[in-house]
């Protein structure tokens, strides 16, 4: 269970957010929406434990989440406005790398495979288009292993299959008890899974 | 085509590598990455072939006064070849959110980053060590010299890259690094420049030149136990 726990954060003298708390069974999803600025994705950062808030806690079934992480008892899947993939090799030794770190590293072909990227897989990341990157950064979230995923405007550069191999992927994803984090202004449909929804940048 | 989640999704399975085999996974990426990245590793050796390069042109052709500045040249054009490219180490990581997940990951950030700094010095470090005993030649050193000379770049330059990494950590997100990290490390820097330079001055002289390589050692050792956490703390700044 994912909890946030009165967050507040100030950026140089705008408010973010403030006294901000939910609590987030597994199994379930929580919704960010809010204009341009409003705060989404840092507040995706404040839960991964990348930036800390000014107060409050963001705890993973009652204890403090980045010590869980440190611990490795729970496992995070961060997918971001940033590929975490280097231009300079193909996108199979790319995922190769996260996939050993991660303890998978004999399924790098059958993501790459899913996520439809087989035929470039070989190529040098410098040379696949922006959807293509989405795509590979998208296996990397896949073949995690983690039960939280925190997707910051997941649909980015995304074409009409992207989207729904990604919506698929979270719908398993929440079936199977995980948890789902997204940011997002675009509609993704999260089947039958319950969601909450989280207003910022609203007075 | 289904999506399966690579396992139940309550039940994350726990951090399955090795320390050695995480060390060897980190370094073996970032040589790759950094192999292909030829033109970032050939400006220090470049820079430091240059300065070496030049000393004698504008100095003096004269055998007795190169063989008495060589080892403070050699060295000098080592440490800055080192400063050259240190402001890299870890930008190209923050800006593409390797650093990110890095962070994320149940692993010591400390061991991670200390194979990072490993990998730049193999791209960066070892062909400057290389060279030196090549380039020294044209400075008139004895043989001797240019043994204890290889040496001491050998225990030195590492020292340099790992304090360089403390800098680059706190200022992997700064647009103009490159100054700030000189002005941060710098002094840091100066106890291995002095020995390096000592322990090929005293070779030179027929001396014994143990005692500052024992000390290089020394200090190398220390850097590889102590930096790493420091470098660590530093990035989880520069991340935020």
């Amino acid at each position: 269970m994912l909890a946030g726990t009165n967050l507040t954060l100030w950026r140089e003298t705008t408010r973010l957010f403030e006294g901000l708390s939910f609590i987030l069974p597994p199994g379930s999803a929580l919704l960010i929406e809010g204009p341009n600025g409003a705060g989404k994705t840092t507040l995706l950062r404040v839960i991964a434990g990348l930036t800390m808030p000014e107060s409050g806690s963001v705890t993973w079934n009652g204890t403090d989440l980045r010590s869980q992480l440190q611990s490795g008892v729970l496992q995070l899947a961060f997918f971001g406005h940033a590929t975490a993939l280097k231009p300079e090799i193909s996108a199979r030794a790319n995922l190769q790398f996260f996939a050993q770190l991660a303890g998978q590293p004999a399924r790098v072909d059958e993501l790459l495979q899913v996520t439809g990227l087989a035929a470039c897989a070989d190529l040098d990341v410098r040379l696949l288009s922006a959807g293509q990157k989405r795509r590979a950064a998208l296996a990397r979230v896949l073949l995690s292993g983690a039960g939280l995923w925190l997707l910051d405007e997941p649909q980015t550069n995304l074409d009409k299959a992207g989207r729904q191999l990604l919506q698929r992927a979270v719908q398993t994803h929440l079936g199977g008890g995980g948890t789902v984090v997204v940011a997002a202004h675009q509609a993704l449909d999260l089947g039958s899974a319950p969601v909450c929804r989280l207003m910022l940048g609203m007075d | 085509m289904s999506v399966t989640p690579s396992s139940p999704a309550q039940q994350a399975p726990a951090a399955t590598l090795g320390l050695m085999t995480l060390f060897a996974a980190v370094l073996k990426r970032d040589l790759h990455v950094g192999m292909r990245r030829w033109t970032d590793a050939s400006n220090s050796a470049l820079f430091f072939i240059l300065v070496l390069a030049l000393f004698p042109l504008a100095l003096s052709p004269k055998a007795e006064v190169l063989r008495m500045i060589a080892p403070g040249v050699i060295w000098i054009a080592a440490l800055l070849a080192t400063l050259l490219s240190l402001h890299l180490l870890f930008r190209a990581d923050l800006e593409d959110g390797t650093l990110e997940q890095l962070l994320m990951l149940p692993y010591p950030l400390g061991w991670i980053l200390l194979a990072k700094t490993l990998a730049h010095w193999i791209i960066t470090g070892i062909p400057v060590v290389v060279m030196a005993p090549i380039l020294a030649v044209t400075y008139h050193l004895p043989a001797s010299a240019l043994t204890v000379l290889t040496f001491s770049l050998l225990l030195g330059t590492p020292t340099l890259s790992l304090l360089g990494s403390i800098g680059a950590a706190l200022t992997a997100g700064l647009r103009s690094a490159s100054v700030l990290l000189a002005f941060i490390v710098g002094p840091l820097m100066l106890p291995v420049l002095m020995l390096g330079a000592r322990a090929t001055d005293l070779a030179l002289a027929g001396e014994d030149p143990t005692g500052p390589l024992y000390l290089l050692g020394a200090l190398l050792m220390l850097a590889v136990s102590v930096v790493p956490f420091m470098a660590a703390a530093a990035i989880r700044v520069s991340a935020d």
